[in-house]
C-alpha cells in the first residue's frame, strides 16, 4: 500500500513517509497494555490519600480474604526481601561541598507517606475489578502530619525527610559570583523580574504500564514496561533495587505511546510488578488509569525565580544573576537533581554574549509528586526566564526587543559562556532576521491598529532560544555528577541476502526512528529503505543503550550507527577486494556498488554481503566471515540547536480569551535527515509550549491534595485551542558529530512559552502575566488595564 | 477464573467489523474492555478515565462513540467498527492513508481514535472541510505529540479523498 517512497534508496534530507505508521493506522501497534501473559494477574496500588503521614499500621487480612485476591504486599515485604530504594542517579553538591540529601524512597512506603498517591500496598488479584475492590479493604492507620504543599514556604514546613533539614535537598551555585557582583556595581541599568514557572503534568496519552514475569525454571525475570530507556531501567532495577542480576532481567519497552521525559524514570509500579511476579509465581500486570498518572507520573518545571539583568549605557548585557527555588516533590526522582542545575543554569547565557553570570538554585522537597524531566527539562525554565527578562529590559529601555537581542547576540564561534557550555556553531542573526520577515514584523503596527478598531488587544512577542542537546560527553557529565555515561550504541547486522537490521540503544516513542535510522542506512549502503529494519527496546536484543531523551537520538544515536556503518563498509571493501582481485585501496563504494577505481569492474552490496557469509572467496585466516559491526559513540560536545520563535496574538478584553493569530518558528537544527519528521517534532513541542503558557498547570491545595487530577481539571491543548504553525529552518552544521545534526525534539516546548507570554505582555501593557494565562487571569488583567487607562 | 462463578453474567451478541460475535460477560464490562480483552482488538485504546481523550473512539451503528463510556451490554444487537475494520479488502481507508501521507501521527496512541473521529466528521459535515470545522469538531480527541498541525492536514486530505473516491464508510 503506497510503497512508492519506501521501495527506493532514500537520500538524507528526503521527507520519507514513516515505516512504522502502517501498524499504528491499522490498530496493530503493540503497546504494553495490549500484551497479556498466560496466567496473568492484575495489580492495583493502595495509595496514600494524605500528603504527609506516618503509617502506624497496615492490615491486609480482610483484603486477602476477598474474592480473587492472590496476595497483598506492603513495604514490610519489600524490606524483608532486602530490596533497595529507588534512586536518583545524578549527584549534586551544595555550595558548601556537602552532597545532596537524598531521602529514602522505597517502592512501597514503610514508615511514612509523602504525597497523595504515594504507594502504600499492592493488591494482586485474578481480575482488575477484584484487585480494585480488595484495595478498598486494605486497612491503613495513618498519623497525619502537616502537608508541605507550597514551594515558597516549604523550608519552614514540617520536615519531610530525616536527612533533609529545612526540606532542602541541596543549595547549589554556578558561575562567578564576584565577577557578576562587579558587573552589577558598574551597570548603567538593571532590569529585574520575578517568575513562576508553572508545574506541568507530562500527559503522554498512553498511560504508564508494566507486566512482570518470573520464569522459575531459568530463575529469570522479564519486564515489559513503558520506558524511554529500557537498559537504564534494567541497570537501576539490578544494581540498585536488586530485583535480579542484569543477566537475569530482560526489560522490553515495546511500542510506547509518547514519553516527553515522564517514561525515563524508574518508578515504584514497574519495580513492584517485576518483584511481585516472583512472589506470586505468576505474571503481574499493571496499567495506570489517567487519575493515577496525574498523581504519580513525575511532573515537570515548578520554579520560583528572582533574576536581575545588568546593562551598560549602550544596552549591552554585562551581567545576569539568578536565584531559583526548584520544587523536587516528595522524593528525588531518577534524574531530578540534574534538571534545575546542569540542564538549567548552563543555558542561562542563551544566545547572548554575557560576560558574567551567577546562578543559585535551592532544591526543595514538598509533599507533592516527584518533579523530574519534562520535554526540554531545565532548558525551558532557563529560556523562559532569560527571554522574559531580555524582553522586559528592551521595553524598559524603550527599544525594539528584536534590536536589543541583535546587539547582544553571540556572533563568533566557538563561544565559551560563563556557565560551562562552549557553543560550537550557530547564526542567531540569521534565524532572527528570517523569523522577523516570515512573521511580517514590520507590518505589526498596522495589524495592531486594525485589532484595536475591533475592540481587541494585539501583541507580538519574540523568543530567541538555545538548548543543549545530544546529551552528552560521558566524561563531562561524569565530572558534573552523572552516575552514568551518555554515549549510545549501535549494531549493524547485514544478512546474507543483503538486507540489514540496525540495533540501537535509542528508543522510539513517536520520534520515527524506524524511518529516520533506516533512511540513514539506506542512503549509506545504497539499499532500499524497506530492506532495513530497526530493532530497539529489548535488552535481550540490543546489548546496551542509554535511551531517548534530551534530543539525543539523532546526534548521538545516529552517530553510533554511522560509526558501525563505517566498520561495515571497511570490512565489506576488504571482501570486495578479494572478490574483484584488486587491492583494497582501489575499491570505491558508491550508490550501493563496490568498484575497482577507474574500471567498470564492480559488485553490488548484496553480492558482497552474501560472500561475507559463504566465505568462499577470501582467506578466513585474515578476514572473519560474516558482516556485522557494532559501535559505541561518545559525543565530544553537547549540540546547540537554536532559533527564533515569534507569536502574534489577540486578546478579547471582554472575555479574556486569547487567540493566537500566528506562530512562526525558525530553527537551526543543523543537518536534517527527514524534514517531515523534524517539522512534526517542532509542531508537537510548540503545542506543549503554548499549553504551558495559556492552559496547563498542576495545582495542589494547601492540604497537598491534587486539584488538577483529571482532564476535567487539567486543561490539555485541544485542536481548537491551537493554530497551524509556520515552521522554517536556517542551517549551520554541527561540527561535533559526523552527521552535523543538532537535535530537534524539545525546541518547540522551549521556544514557545516566552514567545507567547512576551506577546501577551505586549498586548496587555504589563509585565505581570502569570502562566498559565487562562482566560480568567487575562480578563482580570485586561479589566485592570481598562480602568487604569480610564483613570489616566 | 476462580471466583468468577459468583458474578452475574449477561449475554451479548453484536457485529464487530462485519463478524458476528457473542459472549457472556460481566454486566460492568465496558465496550472498550470487551473489544480489547475479549476480542483482542487492541487497536482501540484507553487514555483516560473521564471520557475526555477520545483514544477509544469506535463507530457504533455508524456513529462515533467513546467506547470507554458505553457498556458492552448496551451495544447488544449493534454493529461496531473499530480501527482494525476500517481498511477493506487489504486496502487502507482514505483517512488512514491521509494520516500516513501527512504525518498525522507520532507515537500512534491517539491515532485510532483520531481516525475514527475523522471519518465520522466527514459523515457529518461532508468531504469539503475547512480548518476551523476540523479543529472545532476534533474537540473530543486529545493528542500530546503532534500539536494537531498535521492531524488537521490529514483530516482535510482524508476527507477530500473520501469525497473524490466516494469511498464507502468502511464495513458498517
Ligand atoms: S479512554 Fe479517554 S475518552 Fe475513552
Ligand atoms: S500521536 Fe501521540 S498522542 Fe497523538
Amino acid at each position: 500500500m503506497n510503497a512508492s517512497v519506501s521501495s527506493s534508496v532514500t537520500p538524507i534530507g528526503a521527507a520519507v513517509r514513516r515505516k512504522e505508521d502502517h501498524r499504528f493506522i491499522t490498530g496493530k501497534g503493540r503497546y504494553t497494555d495490549d500484551l497479556d501473559r498466560p496466567g496473568q494477574t492484575y495489580a492495583y496500588f493502595v495509595r496514600s490519600p494524605y500528603a504527609h503521614a506516618r503509617i502506624r499500621h497496615i492490615d491486609p487480612t480482610a483484603a486477602k480474604a476477598m474474592p480473587g485476591v492472590v496476595d497483598v504486599l506492603t513495604g514490610a515485604d519489600i524490606a524483608a526481601d532486602g530490596l533497595g530504594d529507588l534512586i536518583c542517579g545524578w549527584m549534586i553538591h551544595s555550595k558548601d561541598g556537602s552532597p545532596m540529601k537524598m531521602g529514602s524512597h522505597p517502592a512501597l512506603a514503610k514508615e511514612k507517606v509523602r504525597y497523595v498517591g504515594d504507594h502504600v500496598a499492592v493488591v494482586i488479584a485474578e481480575t482488575l475489578n477484584e484487585a480494585k475492590d480488595a484495595a478498598l479493604a486494605v486497612e491503613v492507620e495513618y498519623e497525619l502530619l502537616p502537608a508541605v504543599a507550597d514551594l515558597a514556604t516549604a523550608t519552614d514546613g514540617e520536615q519531610i525527610h530525616d536527612c533533609a533539614p529545612r526540606n532542602t535537598a541541596f543549595e547549589w551555585e554556578l558561575g562567578d559570583k564576584a565577577a557578576t557582583e562587579a558587573a552589577f556595581a558598574r551597570a548603567a541599568k538593571v532590569t529585574s523580574i520575578d517568575i513562576v514557572n508553572n508545574r506541568l503534568a507530562p500527559n503522554a496519552i498512553e498511560p504508564r504500564a508494566a507486566i512482570g514475569e518470573y520464569d522459575s525454571g531459568d530463575e529469570a525475570f522479564t519486564l515489559w514496561t513503558t520506558s524511554q530507556n529500557p537498559h537504564v531501567a534494567r541497570l537501576v532495577l539490578s544494581a540498585f533495587v536488586g530485583i535480579a542480576p542484569e543477566n537475569k532481567l530482560r526489560v522490553i519497552a515495546p511500542d510506547v505511546g509518547g514519553g516527553f521525559g515522564s517514561k525515563i524514570f524508574i518508578y515504584a509500579e514497574e519495580t513492584v510488578c517485576a518483584w511481585a511476579s516472583k512472589k506470586v509465581g505468576r505474571p503481574v500486570k499493571w496499567t495506570a488509569d489517567r487519575s493515577e498518572a496525574f498523581l504519580s507520573d513525575a511532573h515537570g518545571r515548578d520554579h520560583i525565580t528572582h533574576a536581575e539583568l545588568a546593562m551598560d549605557e549602550a544596552g549591552h548585557i554585562i551581567g545576569f544573576r539568578i536565584k531559583t527555588r526548584a520544587n523536587m516533590g516528595a522524593y528525588l526522582s531518577t534524574f531530578a537533581s540534574s534538571i534545575p542545575t546542569y540542564l538549567y543554569a548552563t543555558l542561562l547565557s542563551g544566545q547572548y554574549a554575557i560576560p558574567a553570570i551567577y546562578c543559585e538554585v535551592d532544591a526543595i522537597y514538598t509533599t507533592t509528586a516527584p518533579v523530574d524531566a519534562y520535554r526540554g527539562a531545565g532548558r525551558p525554565e532557563a529560556t523562559f526566564l532569560l527571554e522574559r527578562i531580555v524582553e522586559k529590559a528592551a521595553r524598559e529601555r524603550g527599544e525594539d526587543p528584536a534590536e536589543f537581542r541583535r546587539r547582544n547576540f553571540i556572533k563568533s564561534f566557538p563561544h565559551q559562556t560563563p556557565v560551562i557550555m562552549c557553543y560550537d556553531a550557530g547564526d542567531y542573526v540569521a534565524s532572527l532576521d528570517k523569523a522577523l520577515e516570515v512573521a511580517d514584523y514590520k507590518g505589526f503596527p498596522a495589524r495592531r491598529a486594525e485589532s484595536e478598531r475591533n475592540g481587541k488587544l494585539r501583541g507580538i512577542g519574540l523568543s530567541a532560544y538555545i538548548e543543549a542537546c545530544g546529551i552528552a560527553p560521558s566524561a563531562a557529565v561524569g565530572s558534573l555528577g552523572a552516575g552514568v555515561g551518555l554515549w549510545e550504541s549501535a549494531e549493524v547486522r547485514v544478512n546474507p541476502t543483503g538486507n540489514v537490521e540496525v540495533l540501537t540503544g535509542s528508543h522510539s516513542h513517536g520520534q520515527g526512528h524506524e524511518t529516520t535510522f533506516a533512511q540513514l542506512v539506506s542512503a549509506r549502503l545504497g539499499i532500499p529503505i524497506d530492506q532495513v529494519s530497526v530493532v530497539h527496546g529489548d535488552t535481550d536484543k540490543v546489548q546496551f543503550g542509554m535511551g531517548t531523551y534530551g534530543s539525543r537520538s539523532g546526534a548521538v544515536g545516529m552517530s553510533a550507527i554511522v560509526k558501525a556503518l563505517d566498520k561495515v563498509e571497511a570490512k565489506a571493501k576488504k571482501i570486495a577486494a578479494h572478490m574483484l582481485e584488486a587491492s583494497e585501496g582501489d575499491i570505491e563504494f558508491k550508490d550501493g556498488r563496490f568498484t575497482v577505481a577507474g574500471t567498470d569492474r564492480s559488485l553490488a552490496f548484496a553480492e558482497v554481503a552474501l560472500n561475507a557469509y559463504v566465505a568462499h572467496k577470501f582467506p578466513t585466516s585474515e578476514i572473519e566471515p560474516g558482516l556485522k559491526e557494532g559501535a559505541f559513540y561518545d559525543p565530544t560536545n553537547f549540540t546547540f540547536p537554536a532559533g527564533c520563535h515569534i507569536c502574534e496574538l489577540e486578546v478579547d478584553p471582554e472575555t479574556g480569551v486569547v487567540e493566537i493569530k500566528s506562530f512562526v518558528a525558525i530553527d537551526d537544527f543543523g543537518e536534517i535527515i527527514n524534514p517531515m519528521i523534524v517539522e512534526g517534532q517542532v509542531h508537537g513541542g510548540i503545542g506543549q509550549g503554548i499549553g504551558q503558557a495559556l492552559m496547563e498547570g498542576v495545582t495542589y491545595d494547601e492540604d497537598g491534595q491534587l486539584v488538577t487530577g483529571s482532564y476535567m481539571d487539567y486543561t490539555m491543548p485541544r485542536a481548537g485551542d491551537l493554530p497551524s504553525f509556520t515552521v522554517g529552518m536556517t542551517q549551520t552544521r554541527c561540527p561535533s558529530n559526523p552527521l552535523g545534526i543538532k537535535g530537534c525534539g524539545e525546541a518547540g516546548a522551549i521556544g514557545a512559552p516566552p514567545a507567547v507570554i512576551n506577546a501577551l505582555t505586549n498586548a496587555l501593557g504589563t509585565e505581570d502575566v502569570p502562566m498559565p494565562a487562562t482566560p480568567s487571569r487575562v480578563w482580570a488583567i485586561a479589566q485592570a488595564r481598562a480602568s487604569r487607562l480610564a483613570a489616566e | 477464573m476462580s471466583e468468577a462463578t459468583t458474578i452475574v453474567r449477561v449475554p451479548v451478541r453484536l457485529t464487530v467489523n462485519g463478524k458476528s460475535v457473542s459472549a457472556e460477560i460481566d454486566p460492568r464490562t465496558l465496550l472498550v474492555q470487551f473489544l480489547r480483552e475479549t476480542l483482542d482488538l487492541t487497536g482501540t485504546h484507553v487514555g483516560c478515565d473521564t471520557s475526555q481523550c477520545g483514544a477509544c473512539v469506535v463507530h457504533l451503528d455508524g456513529v462515533a462513540v467513546k467506547s470507554c463510556t458505553v457498556l458492552a451490554a448496551q451495544a447488544d444487537g449493534a454493529s461496531v467498527t473499530t480501527i482494525e475494520g476500517l481498511a477493506t479488502g487489504g486496502k487502507l481507508h482514505p483517512m488512514q492513508e491521509a494520516f500516513r501521507e501527512n504525518h498525522g501521527l507520532q507515537c500512534g496512541f491517539c491515532t485510532p481514535g483520531m481516525i475514527m473521529s475523522a471519518v465520522d466528521l466527514v459523515a457529518r459535515f461532508g468531504p469539503d472541510l475547512d480548518e476551523a470545522t476540523i479543529r472545532e469538531n476534533l474537540d473530543g480527541n486529545i493528542c500530546r505529540c503532534t500539536g494537531y498541525h498535521n492531524i488537521v492536514k490529514s483530516v482535510a486530505a482524508g476527507a477530500a479523498a473520501m469525497g473524490s473516491a466516494e469511498a464507502p464508510r468502511a464495513a458498517e
